[in-house]
């Protein structure tokens, strides 16, 4: 049974020798469908795969409030009402903390962070470090690890503390040598010692959501970045100078349990909303997010079903339209076979095998083809690619099951000839 | 091994050293009984065959001659079993094989007959060896039996040394002993040649008839349909067809001394 199947693949493959080139330009509409739906499957699951990575890091729990520069546009009258001597005041505050804090159900943790950009210096060495004042909570609303020494603690905010804790990229500059902790650093004109080291957030997140260095940064008690350094920011740029006071950037508000964030995220953007008339705050939920990244893969899945079944169905009519060509071109051959014992099942079976051989074969080397081309692309487009054996699996699956589908009409009417005019075809 | 050696294939044959005592008491193994067969063309009903009846003995061998349009190719389709008479039975080995099915008729035609072709038709795509394996394959002979089936028969039509061309590879003639051996190797009750010799030139033509005429005296049953009357006086008998009947039988240039003309019918 199992030999005569292999000495039926074996006859197919000759005979499909016989024509090599017609036989390849068949095979090629398969190798293409195979090899495109391998390749975009890899390539779409690893684009998803880092947009969920980059969400995920921003913290499924949380909805996350930011602090936004209002547009000229929407600058018109409120704009220009809170527009002062000291320049542009907008964004978060820390009435919007405490009223999130105090009327918002279904929340574990909410923190406020002020970032701005401060110079800092240890010695001779200096970096331009993010310098963000926040609270011990941040430890649990981020996903940040303290290496050496500790975080922020309850008291440094209370004490209004010069302690620092800071980042794997700031250490590594001002500190290549040395252990930094206990040491004493200037940010911006002021000493603060350091109290912790962060472990480095490197690698595929090195550049975050925002695009800054998540490990250029300097963390300092909330309190004390309001004592030493107030709100107001000055901006130089292009000779002119220009302010804007900012309160907080962002405020990170940790939900309970996954199933409360679309309640607490509608809470916050309600309260937000009543608080800001200006445009000036955006509200960013990473589950949200996560979904809508979900939802366009099964988007993206479903236009990849689509490309592939048509890529399969022309695929799969150029097979039929060629073997239906090559039994009309071996009418006489199935007469002699015929008139030599051969079954209608016989024939059946060698044309079948026929276009299995066929689409197999362009299956096969479609699969090999799909699974290089996302290795290229992530060497020269630095885009991550994951190939998936399943998506594999199915694509090559499909290849054989078009072979069998369109091969069956081909090998029945082959079978169905009458041996005797099967003969005397010319 | 050569086609003498080969030759032992009956107990007549053998028994009678090449000049066999080919009396009536060989068996009968192939029997046409009022066979008939009509097409519908259009609104009209032609009969092709209109009740033929003839008896072949083991051994025998027989030319079938006749005019185009006399109804030779549907007689030999019919015997060939590769058609089913509208009427009429046709026993072949002691089975009535007119009502088989298709798959019955294909088995049949696999074991118990040989087919010899005007245009030869080999397969192109396989080798001398494989080309005679065909019938072997269809019939389930396992592989190493059947090869070694294959080469045998193949050194009995003298392409021993060819056995790994092409057909294209090789002459007309070359090519007709292929499709000779082919028709020899699953063993049949007998062998049916169509105008075997048409597309050979007179001098291989002649080879091949002599190979023919080897089987024959071996004791192998052959039925050959043919238009040229210096061919057909090589056989034992000769049957005429003309519009559908049996015209006439009668004896050929072989034919056996002292032994009458079957009944034509």
């Amino acid at each position: 049974m199992l030999t005569t199947f292999l000495r039926t693949v074996a006859l197919g493959v000759r005979s499909l020798l016989l024509h090599k080139l017609r036989s390849f330009l068949t095979m090629l509409g398969i190798l293409f469908g195979v090899a495109s739906v391998v390749a975009m499957l890899a390539i779409g699951e690893g684009a998803s795969e880092e947009a969920q990575a980059k969400f995920l890091e921003l913290g499924s729990t949380n909805v996350i409030a930011r602090s936004r520069k209002p547009s000229a546009d929407s600058d018109s009258s409120a704009g220009m009402a809170a527009r002062n001597a000291r320049g542009v005041i907008y964004g978060l505050t820390f009435k919007d903390l405490d009223v999130i804090r105090g009327t918002i159900s279904g929340v574990e943790r909410v923190v406020g962070v002020r970032s701005v950009l401060k110079p800092t210096a240890h010695g001779s060495r200096n970096v331009e470090a993010r310098l963000s004042g926040t609270t011990e909570d941040f430890l649990d609303v981020a996903r940040v690890e303290i290496d050496r020494g500790r975080f922020l603690t309850t008291s440094d905010n209370l004490r209004r503390a010069n302690v620092t804790v800071i980042g794997e990229e700031v250490r590594r500059q001002l500190f290549p040598f040395e252990d930094p902790i206990a040491k004493h650093i200037a940010i911006g004109g002021e000493s603060f010692e350091v109290v912790g080291t962060m472990r480095s957030r490197g690698g595929a997140s090195e550049k975050n959501f925002e695009g800054s260095d998540e490990d250029k940064v300097c963390f300092i008690p909330l309190a004390t970045m309001e004592t030493r350094f107030g709100f107001i920011d000055m901006q130089r740029s292009a000779g002119s100078r220009s302010t804007e006071q900012v309160e907080l950037h962002e405020v990170r508000v940790r939900a309970l349990s996954l199933d409360a964030v679309p309640d607490v995220a509608q809470a916050v953007r309600d309260v937000l909303k009543r608080l800001h008339e200006k445009d000036d705050v955006e509200v960013i939920v990473p589950l949200e997010l996560l979904r809508t990244v979900e939802e366009q893969k099964r988007i993206w899945k479903a236009v990849l079903a689509a490309i592939a079944g048509i890529s399969l169905l022309v695929g799969g009519i150029g097979v039929m339209n060629v073997m239906l060509a090559t039994v009309t071109e071996r009418t006489r051959e199935i007469g002699v076979r015929r008139a030599l014992g051969a079954k209608k099942r016989h024939v059946i079976s060698q044309f079948l095998v026929e276009t299995l051989v066929l689409s197999t074969a362009g299956g096969a080397i479609g699969v090999f083809l799909g699974i290089a081309i996302p290795f290229v692309v992530e060497h020269y487009a630095d885009m991550k690619t994951v190939v998936r054996w399943d998506a594999v699996g199915l694509a090559f699956g499909i290849s054989a099951l078009v072979g069998v589908v369109f091969g069956l009409y081909p090998a029945m009417r082959a079978a169905s000839m009458d041996p005797v005019e099967a003969l005397r075809h010319e | 091994m050569t086609v003498s050696e080969l030759g032992d294939r009956t107990d007549n044959a053998a028994s009678a050293g090449g000049g066999a005592p080919r009396g009536e008491e060989r068996p009968v193994i192939l029997e046409a009984r009022d066979i008939r067969r009509s097409y519908r063309m259009g609104g009209n009903v032609v009969h092709a065959l209109d009740g033929v009846s003839f008896k072949v003995r083991q051994g025998d061998y027989w030319a079938i001659m006749g005019q185009s349009g006399s109804g030779k190719s549907t007689l030999l389709n019919l015997l060939g079993c590769l058609d089913r008479p509208t009427e009429g039975a046709y026993l072949l080995g002691g089975d009535d094989v007119a009502q088989l099915d298709d798959d019955d008729l294909a088995e049949i035609r696999g074991q118990r007959l040989g087919f010899i072709f005007q245009s030869f038709n080999l397969i192109l795509q396989l080798t001398v060896l494989e080309n005679i394996e065909v019938p072997l394959f269809y019939q389930g002979i396992p592989a190493r039996e059947a090869r070694e089936r294959a080469q045998r028969y193949a050194e009995l039509v003298g392409l021993g040394g060819r056995t790994h061309h092409r057909p294209l590879e090789l002459s007309g003639g070359q090519q007709q002993r292929v499709a000779i051996a082919r028709a020899l190797v699953n063993e049949p009750l007998v062998i049916l040649a169509d105008e075997a010799t048409g597309n050979l030139d007179s001098a291989t033509g002649r080879e091949i008839l002599g190979l023919l005429d080897q089987l024959h005296v071996q004791g192998r049953t052959i039925i050959m349909v043919t238009h040229d009357p210096s061919i057909a006086n090589r056989a034992e008998w000769v049957l005429r067809l003309k519009d559908g009947k049996i015209d006439r039988i009668e004896p050929g240039g072989k034919h056996p001394e002292g032994v009458r003309v079957p009944e034509s019918h």
